[in-house]
């Protein structure tokens, strides 16, 4: 069981600050995710506990141990890239064994460990096939496999599963979950752009943005009780209405905020009023896009068969419970009375 | 208005074949020339009249010139090991290290080879005497580098930059030393582009003439290029073509079978990189 620890960990590339002063504090056999926007310092992050980028400045703790200094190899860490990144020229079998050798494990231990792990995966059929004789999925098992085989304190993974095509990105999904589940002393950092990846497999997902900390919590939570403007629009998808100007000042906030699934639309009343612009239905929801006299464009979620033309006149009420206000400098404001 | 096809395709093949014929005359006349013998070599013909073996004959009896084709392969063979050996080394840190002065300094390595031979010759003179190594190989070895190293350094910088970085990490986070991610990754993803460079160094090293005949004295060290000059024959009025072709094509001969022993790594070499593995 390896806890993670940063403590005010700093990176900067030249002057460029990427990272600042980041606090986390992650427990043994987690499966932390990170998300945010594309350049927010995601990958930067992982490669710093990785080793593979230096620490400008703070401190980072692997098991009560100090790590800065400490070589890659030497942290207890595998990492699998996004392009997968094995050796062309060697054979799956060989990809898998290049690091044991370097630890210098006896042939035998080194076998009996491939197979294990090939077994897990189910890549034993292709142990003496070179990557390039691979498809994209069986490459990204070999990557994963080779990960384990040197069985780490800590797993990383930098968005792996984005050069998939999207049958393939759910089945590895859900390996990686089992994954975990078998795996369950193994610390797990998992980087990615996608939603749905970060909601299923986190523990605790954290936030990042332009190279803060914005939120740390578990993906119900984060969904639930954003702690800023910028974490309530990240995360959900699609993501959540934000209406300014009389609407949130009522509430005495800058910002408004809703989702789509927490709005009833009804034909006859309601607090807002206004005409489907766009429907778009992807079968076991639709979504109707409407533009109000009051609050502006609305997105709006209706259940399964429910049906909408384009240009009917709706009438849109937010459920008061599920109202989030934030102030102008997006965090959160304490609702003031119901709505 | 379009030419009729057969037109296009006659112009074609007229200009290949002119090509073909500048390219490949010289050599077709030195093989000519180097099987005649006695008057016939002076007589110009442009078809096989003759077929006599008696150059070859003379020029490998000639105890010498066996030693001195010996020296060539030895010159060559430890300058392509040691400025590979260098060459690698030295671009793993040009293309993978960031350091300050890393652009100036892969300028410097090219403009190196920009000097001509005989400007750098008189300094070099000094330095090889210095060092003691005047009228030895090694001084051929030392000297030759100075244009081999430019352009393996550079080509094989350009091949490594090339290659994904995160296959060099992926060998960090193994455990791998810089000498280990050389040997086992770098080297084998490279091999292609070491080959054909490695090639090239070869037969500049092969073919150079002002430095072997500076820096070597007596018959017995020179190496071909500078042998194959200084025949001479029975009389100062004689130059004895016949032996003087005959060498030529000896020493023609162990490049030519490197090339076709390395043919297709070379081709492969010219692409490599342009896959990702
Ligand atoms: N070696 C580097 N030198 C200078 N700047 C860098 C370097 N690596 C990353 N950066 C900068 O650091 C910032 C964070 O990069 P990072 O790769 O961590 O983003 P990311 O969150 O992983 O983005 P993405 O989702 O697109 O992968 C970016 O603005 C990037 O330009
Ligand atoms: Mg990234």
């Amino acid at each position: 069981m390896a806890s993670v620890e940063l403590n005010n960990v700093c990176k900067s590339f030249g002057s460029v600050e990427v990272l600042r002063d980041v606090n986390l504090s992650l427990e043994g056999g987690e499966f932390i995710v990170f998300v945010g926007p594309s350049g927010c310092g995601k990958s930067t992050l992982l490669r710093l506990i990785a080793g593979l980028e230096d620490i400008s400045a703070g401190e980072l703790v692997i098991d009560g141990e100090r790590m800065n200094d400490v070589l890659p190899a030497r942290r207890g860490i595998s990492m699998v890239f996004q392009s997968y990144a094995l050796y062309p020229h060697m054979t799956v079998f060989e990809n898998m064994a290049f690091g044991l050798e370097q630890a210098k494990l006896s042939p035998d231990e080194i076998k009996a460990r491939i197979a294990q792990a090939a077994e897990m995966l189910q890549i034993s059929d292709y142990m003496e096939r070179k990557p390039r004789q691979l498809s994209g999925g069986q490459r990204q098992r070999v990557a994963i496999g080779r990960a384990i085989t040197r069985q780490p304190r800590v797993f990383l993974f930098d968005e792996p599963l984005s050069n998939l095509d999207a049958a393939l990105r759910v089945d590895t999904r859900l390996e990686i979950a089992a994954l975990h589940k078998r795996l369950a002393d193994t610390t797990m950092i998992y980087v990615t752009h996608d939603q749905v990846e970060a909601m299923t497999l986190a523990d605790r997902i954290v936030v990042l943005n332009a190279g803060n900390v914005e939120q740390v919590g578990t993906p119900l939570d984060l969904y639930s009780k954003p702690a800023s403007q910028f974490v309530a629009g990240f995360i959900g998808s699609p993501r959540m209405n934000f209406i300014g100007g009389e609407i949130a000042a009522s509430q005495g906030a800058a910002t408004f905020g809703i989702r789509p699934e927490h709005i009833d639309l009804s034909r006859k009343k309601g607090q807002w009023k206004g005409t489907v612009r766009l429907t778009e239905a992807l079968g076991s929801d639709t979504f109707a896009h409407v533009d109000t006299e009051t609050a502006g464009m609305v997105n709006v979620r209706l259940a399964g068969a429910e049906r909408i033309g384009e240009g009917e006149t709706v009438f849109l009420t937010p459920q008061p419970d599920a109202i989030h206000l934030f102030d102008d400098a997006g965090r959160p404001v304490r609702k003031a009375r119901a709505a | 208005m379009t030419a009729p096809a057969w037109l296009k395709t006659t112009g074609f093949y007229l200009l290949v074949g002119i090509i073909v014929l500048q390219a490949l005359f010289p050599f077709y006349y030195a093989i000519l020339t180097s099987l005649e013998d006695g008057q016939a070599l002076f007589e110009v013909n442009y078809l096989p009249a003759v077929f006599d073996l008696s150059n070859y004959r003379s020029m490998l009896s000639d105890g010498v010139f066996g030693k001195q084709i010996l020296n060539s392969v030895f010159v060559a063979t430890v300058t392509v090991i040691i400025s590979l050996f260098l060459a690698i080394t030295a671009s793993f840190a040009l293309a993978r290290i960031r350091f300050r002065g890393r652009g100036l300094l892969l300028l410097t390595i090219l403009s190196v080879s920009m000097f001509p031979q005989i400007a750098v010759l008189s300094g070099l003179f000094e330095l090889v005497r210095a060092f003691g190594l005047f009228n030895s190989l090694w001084s051929l070895v030392f000297s030759y580098m100075i244009f081999t190293l430019p352009f393996t350094v550079w080509v094989l910088t350009t091949f490594m930059r090339a290659l994904p970085v995160e296959i060099e990490e992926a060998a960090i986070m193994d455990g791998a030393s810089s000498f280990t991610i050389i040997r086992r990754i770098f080297v084998p993803l490279l091999w292609p582009a070491m080959v054909t460079t490695g090639l090239l160094a070869f037969i500049q090293a092969w073919n150079e003439f002002l430095f072997a005949l500076t820096f070597l004295s007596t018959d017995s060290q020179r190496t071909v290029p500078v042998a194959i000059a200084l025949i001479s024959g029975r009389s100062e009025f004689e130059v004895p073509w016949g032996n003087i072709m005959a060498a030529s094509v000896i020493v023609t001969l162990p490049l030519v079978v490197l090339v076709l022993i390395f043919q297709r790594r070379i081709v492969s070499g010219l692409t490599a990189g342009a896959v990702k593995g």
